[in-house]
């Protein structure tokens, strides 16, 4: 075990981990925040997507050492005051989830690209997302809710490769 | 459970992975604690299992589904679960529907064996048609008794009280009170009468319109807490040594290397080998440095899977509800009579549901009762698995399920949850256990491939006079044709001792049984030189089929399009689970390369009178998006009793760029009952798209996945 500080949603956080433990793990296991999701461990899935210094990234490869020091944002520390992130937003006004365990990641994933680009086109979107997998296949609402952050329009299940 | 149900219930019956423990008489002792021993002598899970049909009845009394608080909540109670499906918001609907009660008002328990009325499982596509009816029953009778109590409180007329918005109103006083008011809290005693005043669905005002997921918040803000996010006092997280491959006994172990490490505790029970850790990456780091040796006998290969499906037949087996046969007419006879004969063999491969949330449970010893978080279908089967597993009494178990990560028919069973029970009771602490993504594509359970032949005949006119098909191992899902044909030989056939571990996908067998008749339907039409949606109006009686065939047509733009090298159309339908669907598929070829893109898809669905339109497109859409991977490229290698692709990097599943076009056309029939969605929409895509890429480049592909591999380059 040694202690690690990080920056997590805006709080200094120092953590005893185990030598080999990733990210995920620490966030879940050790800091309560179970919202980022284990779905594969591979960095295949995208579930454990949060954002590290304004970059997105598959936590559950992340050794947590490698870390140290850094600032992360997980899905936790996006709404503010109660007050929902438009991403958020988006995503309940266009039902862009069936389990949604895939959610959190895809927030996440979006919300870095959005950070980068404020008005991708559909190819940008979905070469961005293409890491992120929803079982469910609610792709086209997903798009959409991007769509919808980006000041287009989202049309749900109408919408798709142009 | 009648006859239909306890069909179903056999189709989705999935053969349990072997316990490889078994709780020794000293183990049982200490965990029950001297006092109790006389109750173990008899395996009282077992006992009571056979007894369960006469104890374990569905209620008839308002009270087992609903209640009504003072403080004017609703909670109803339903052993069905929420696993994306969006049930938890489209019975809420129901509820607030018949009893006008408030969309707010209400709240489900689900999946508790504890607190809610025993259930077979969520499967089958029967939670609409089946928990909906029940539910709205409930409600309007308990909307009725609402009525009578205000009536009798009043001392007014029957005919002067009505309910709306959680109120009684009363016409002759206009005074009001709230359901929490007239109840106030006390039990709703009342039996549901036969034929309880349901409303109709023309008259709904909740039901029949879109409704957001009712917790929506909790995902988007990542605070629902699935099965694999909770924690319990003390927890210790547990991993399980897995076999080098199926079916592999254990020949020697040992695990000095870990037994000094503080913390870490290794379970080593027959053949069962596990440990438990304070966090997940000592448990993963112990495992690795156990040392053990398996034995494994020598297993079918992939390469030889279809001589042995086809081969090795049971007419014993009760696998998916064992061999079936049907005949009408003569096969003979309708071959002679036809103008052009037809015989092809279809092939579907082992594909994984790939849930993703894997596997997952937490279980906690209190005594010798055990309670259980876990994701699965089939709450209560998982609480008589572990009662069988443990050697305790049913009523020591209760297990919960959370709102679940998807299953796809994926998570019936208590595999997970036995384990992490079976760690837990070493550790004497709560033990979460949560599969690897290896581990789910692995030791899950795999939905069954198949071989299906077909022979038919057909006039020049296009009427089908012959039709023998028969599945071999895939199951008997939707086996019979829709199509109105005078002689048909329908045969199921179940093979012995598969490769994998079978047993229930989203929409069962109906998927390649809809493959192999639809490809097949396609395959005709183009020999006897008919449209294929011309050939399926030839044959079709049915108004509801044709309906939607016509529907999806005239969206879609069928007719009006010219197939070329680089495009091609397709069209499939079919009926199953009470649903009607009818698909079409534009592929775009790039013949340089032999690559295939799905471009555009069409949905035509009927299921009844719709409850939840938004949520039912949104399951629609999704289910064609899956069916994309089954369709194009989902396959289990497996050589030898080990699966070869276990990981999402080698195993592919659709992702965003392989999203093309969706549009779905909903018909919303409100004279017919609601039926489920859950599955049906699933079985167009495939032969659509096979019809597709036949009609741009004269390749006809009879299997699935039909692009393992890229198409011969032309060009």
């Amino acid at each position: 075990m040694h202690a690690i500080k990080l920056n997590v949603n805006g709080s200094e956080r120092t953590i005893e981990a185990t030598p080999g433990e990733t990210l995920l793990s620490v966030l879940r296991d050790r800091l309560g925040l179970t919202g980022t999701k284990y779905g594969c461990g591979e960095g295949q899935c995208g579930a454990c997507t949060v954002v590290l210094e304004g970059k997105p990234i598959r936590s559950c490869r992340i050794p947590i050492e490698s870390v140290a020091g850094d600032t992360i944002l997980t899905i936790e520390g996006l709404a503010q005051n109660g007050a929902l992130h438009p991403i958020q937003q988006a995503f309940l006004q266009e039902e862009a989830y069936q389990c949604a365990f895939c959610t959190s990641g895809m927030i996440m994933s979006a919300y870095a690209l959005l950070a980068a680009t404020p008005h991708p086109s559909d190819d940008d979107i979905l070469d961005y997302m293409n890491g992120n997998v929803c079982r469910c296949g609610t792709y086209p609402r997903i798009l959409a809710a991007i769509r919808r952050v980006a000041r287009r329009t989202g049309t749900g299940d109408r919408v798709g490769k142009p | 459970m009648n006859q239909q149900d306890a069909f179903e219930a056999a189709q989705h019956a999935v053969e349990r992975l072997t316990h490889l423990f078994e709780v020794t008489r000293r183990d049982l002792f200490k965990l029950l604690g001297a006092g109790l021993v006389v109750g173990i002598c008899e395996p009282a899970g077992l006992g009571q299992e056979s007894g369960r049909a006469e104890s374990e009845t569905i209620p008839q009394d308002v009270a087992s589904w609903l209640h009504v608080g003072a403080d004017e909540k609703i909670t109803v109670f339903t052993g069905k679960v929420e696993m994306g499906q969006n049930i938890r918001t489209s019975l809420a609907q129901q509820v607030a529907e018949e009893l006008r009660a408030p969309m707010d008002s209400i709240s489900l328990i689900m999946g508790d064996t504890s607190l809610t009325p025993f259930d077979l499982g969520t499967f089958g596509s029967r939670s609409t048609p089946q928990m909906g009816t029940q539910l709205r029953k409930a409600s309007a009778c308990a909307r009725e008794l609402l009525l009578d109590m205000a009536a009798e409180r009043w001392s007014v007329d029957r005919k002067q009280v009505s309910a709306s918005d959680g109120f009684i109103a009363n016409a002759a006083n206009g005074r009001r009170l709230s359901f929490g008011e007239l109840t106030e809290g006390q039990k709703l005693v009342k039996l549901l009468g036969a034929d309880p005043p349901v409303t109709p669905a023309t008259e709904w005002r909740v039901a029949g319109k879109p409704w957001p997921k009712v917790d929506g918040r909790d995902f988007v803000t990542g605070t629902h807490r699935y099965t694999s996010d909770l924690t319990r006092p003390g927890m210790l997280h547990g991993k399980v040594l897995r076999p080098t491959a199926f079916n592999a006994r254990l020949v020697s172990f040992d695990a000095k290397a870990v037994e000094k490490i503080a913390g870490i505790q290794v379970v080593h029970d027959g053949d069962f080998v596990g440990v438990t850790a304070p966090d997940t990456a000592s448990a993963a780091n112990a495992l690795d440095l156990l040392q053990a040796e398996w034995n494994a006998p020598p297993q079918i290969s992939e390469s030889g899977l279809y001589e042995y499906l086809r081969h090795n037949q049971d007419r014993n087996t009760r696998g998916f509800g064992g061999h079936s046969s049907h005949e009408t007419g003569s096969i003979q006879a309708g071959m002679a009579a036809a103008a052009k004969t037809l015989s092809q063999s279809y092939t579907v491969a082992y594909i994984q549901h790939a849930p993703l949330e894997p596997r997952a449970a937490v279980a906690e010893w209190e005594g010798n009762k055990l309670t259980v978080w876990t994701g699965t279908q089939r709450p209560f089967a998982v609480r008589d698995e572990l009662a069988e597993a443990f050697h305790i009494p049913l009523t020591q178990v209760r297990v919960m399920v959370p709102d679940t990560g998807s299953a796809y028919g994926g998570k019936h069973t208590g595999d997970a949850a036995v384990e992490a029970a079976r760690l837990a009771k070493a550790a004497g602490k709560p033990v979460k256990l949560v599969w690897t993504r290896e581990e789910e594509f692995t030791w899950a359970y795999f939905r069954p491939s198949g071989v299906i032949d077909i022979q038919s005949g057909v006039t020049a006119d296009g009427t089908i006079t012959a039709w023998e098909f028969h599945n071999y191992n895939s199951g008997p899902a939707a086996i019979g044709t829709p199509y109105n044909i005078a002689n048909q030989k329908i045969e199921f056939h179940p093979t012995s001792n598969p490769p994998l571990r079978q047993g229930s996908y989203r929409g069962l067998a109906a998927t390649a049984n809809h493959f192999a008749r639809e490809s097949h339907m396609d395959e005709l039409a183009h020999l006897a030189g008919i449209d294929p949606l011309a050939l399926r109006f030839k044959n079709i009686t049915d108004p509801r089929l044709r309906a939607v065939f016509e529907a999806v047509a005239e969206s879609f733009g069928w007719g009006k399009l010219s197939a070329s090298p680089t495009r091609g159309f397709g069209i499939a339908g079919g009926y199953e689970k009470g649903g009607y669907l009818a698909t079409c598929a534009e592929v775009a070829v790039d013949p340089k390369k032999g690559e295939v893109t799905i471009v555009r898809v069409v949905q035509a669905f009927d299921c009844g009178a719709v409850i939840n339109p938004d949520g039912l497109r949104n399951q629609i859409s999704g289910a064609i998006v899956q069916g994309i991977g089954g369709a194009m490229f989902e396959a289990v290698h497996f050589a030898n009793g080990r699966v070869l692709n276990p990981h999402f990097r080698d195993y592919r599943v659709p992702r965003f760029r392989d999203l093309p076009q969706i549009e779905v056309v909903l018909i919303d029939r409100k004279d017919q009952p609601s039926m489920g969605a859950g599955e049906t929409p699933l079985m167009g895509l495939a032969p659509a798209v096979g019809g597709a890429i036949f009609t741009a480049t004269g390749i006809r592909l009879r299997s699935l996945p039909l692009l393992p591999k890229p198409l011969p380059r032309s060009g």
